[in-house]
């Protein structure tokens, strides 16, 4: 245990660190956001009913843009080889490093929609809506983005390899997840059944994240 | 304790690096793999750390930790650092103590044995090559392993770094410990030599 609460603590100090990826994210995030209302203009009707669907994009791509870095930095300057031939089964190292991923970067997403809600004239309910379904549904971002993460270690592909690969995998949560919020905000279907398939899809990524992405870099060794 | 390989290929990209590869090392020797650019020296001891499958042959340790592989059991100083550049000298340090586990040293004393007590908060961005390396040697001292696998360890070190690091060598011979090390450029220590590829 010592050595993935080590692993966990490391990787969320060096997001936080000057260079690290957190702010970038929330950055990116906002940045998004920002633009919408700019491009659709001020109508504010039209900008609630779109608003769960442009925080989701917003909160989707602005987790891609970290994931990046997710087991590249390790393998440029030799750590990955070190936490392959550790004591530590690769999968809970793996599983270690979604988890502070997500807490580095994804945890920052969701304290920034209530502000970024009221750009997008959503009230209270709506907000807190989105919120709701990003806090259960961007594990299961990081956790199926990890898998592409390994890949693109493997097949010395960074970058745009990672966001093709990623991006199809991540429809079922973005699907669930904005008919979750939209459904909290007019309806007329129950919060609770998107809500469901949206923790649903979580939590199967938390199991198959971690042992698909371990057996890619396994694989990959090189 | 024993390491020893029997009949070794690898094969990387295609191309057969080196076959019929055979070696072996007791407690308290080093072998030094010594051999032209290509032949292999790197790719031997990676895939003594387990992180490349060989075509064919086997390696084995004797004596060592029964449940524990290879690989759990040995150090490996590769080429590349494994250093976090924002990260301090000592958080960079602690970290690996934590993380690889085992048997584990007090990070101050073992900054201190290589020469680096006074820079322990320094970001590691901000350290020479010589430095890093020194850095990467505290990490072979501060958690114990039987084995360590090094891949031009005294590279980008002074004479007084080269020295040093001898002297942290005899120290894990003298604990029984096998040492592996790729080298272009004499030890400094007595070693069997392991030649491969080129001309013998």
């Amino acid at each position: 245990m010592t050595a993935l609460a080590a692993l966990i603590r490391r990787d969320i100090k060096i997001a936080l660190r000057v260079g690290g990826g957190a702010l970038i994210g929330v950055l990116f995030f906002l940045t998004v956001t920002v633009l919408m209302p700019f491009a659709i203009g001020p109508d504010l009707p039209l900008l609630t009913r779109l608003g769960p669907a442009i925080l989701w994009l917003g909160a989707l791509l602005a987790s891609l843009l970290t994931l990046d870095r997710l087991f590249t930095a390790d393998h440029e300057d030799g750590s990955l080889d070190l936490i392959v031939m550790g004591r530590t089964p690769l999968e809970l190292a793996c599983a270690a490093k979604a988890l502070a991923h997500w807490l580095a970067a994804g945890v920052p997403l969701i304290v920034a929609t209530p502000a970024l809600g009221l750009l997008l004239n959503l009230d209270v309910t709506a907000t807190s809506a989105v919120a709701l379904t990003l806090l259960v549904g961007t594990p299961a971002l990081t956790f199926t983005g990890m898998i592409g993460a390994a890949l693109a270690v493997t097949l010395h592909r960074g970058g745009l390899l990672l966001a093709v690969l990623v991006l199809p995998l991540s429809i079922p949560v973005l699907i669930f997840g904005v008919a979750a919020s939209q459904a909290a905000i007019s309806g007329p279907l129950p919060f609770g059944t998107p809500f469901s398939i949206l923790c649903a899809l979580s939590l199967v990524s938390l199991v198959v994240g971690p042992f698909a992405a371990a057996a890619s870099l396994r694989h990959g060794l090189d | 304790m024993r390491l020893s390989g029997r009949q070794i290929d690898c094969i990387r990209g295609g191309r057969r690096v080196f076959s019929g590869l055979g070696f072996e090392a007791s407690s308290g020797e080093v072998l030094a793999v010594v051999g032209p650019n290509g032949s292999g020296k790197t790719s031997l001891l990676r895939l003594l750390a387990g992180l490349l499958v060989p075509a064919g042959g086997s390696v084995e340790l004797e004596g060592g930790e029964a449940e524990l592989t290879l690989p759990e059991q040995a150090h490996y100083l590769g080429h590349r650092d494994a250093l976090k550049p924002a990260l301090s000298v000592h958080e960079n340090l602690s970290f690996w103590r934590d993380f690889l586990g085992g048997k584990a040293g007090d990070v101050g004393q073992c900054l201190a044995a290589v020469g680096l007590g006074h820079a322990i908060n320094v970001p590691a961005a901000y350290l020479s090559a010589g430095q890093r390396r020194r850095l990467s040697i505290a990490r072979l001292l501060v958690v114990r392993r039987p084995v360590w696998l090094l891949d031009e360890p005294t590279s980008a070190l002074d004479t007084a770094g080269q020295n040093l690091f001898v002297g942290v060598m005899r120290d894990h011979l003298a604990g029984g410990g096998i040492i592996i090390a790729a080298t272009h450029t004499p030890l400094g220590i007595e070693a069997r030599e392991l030649r491969i590829g080129g001309a013998t």
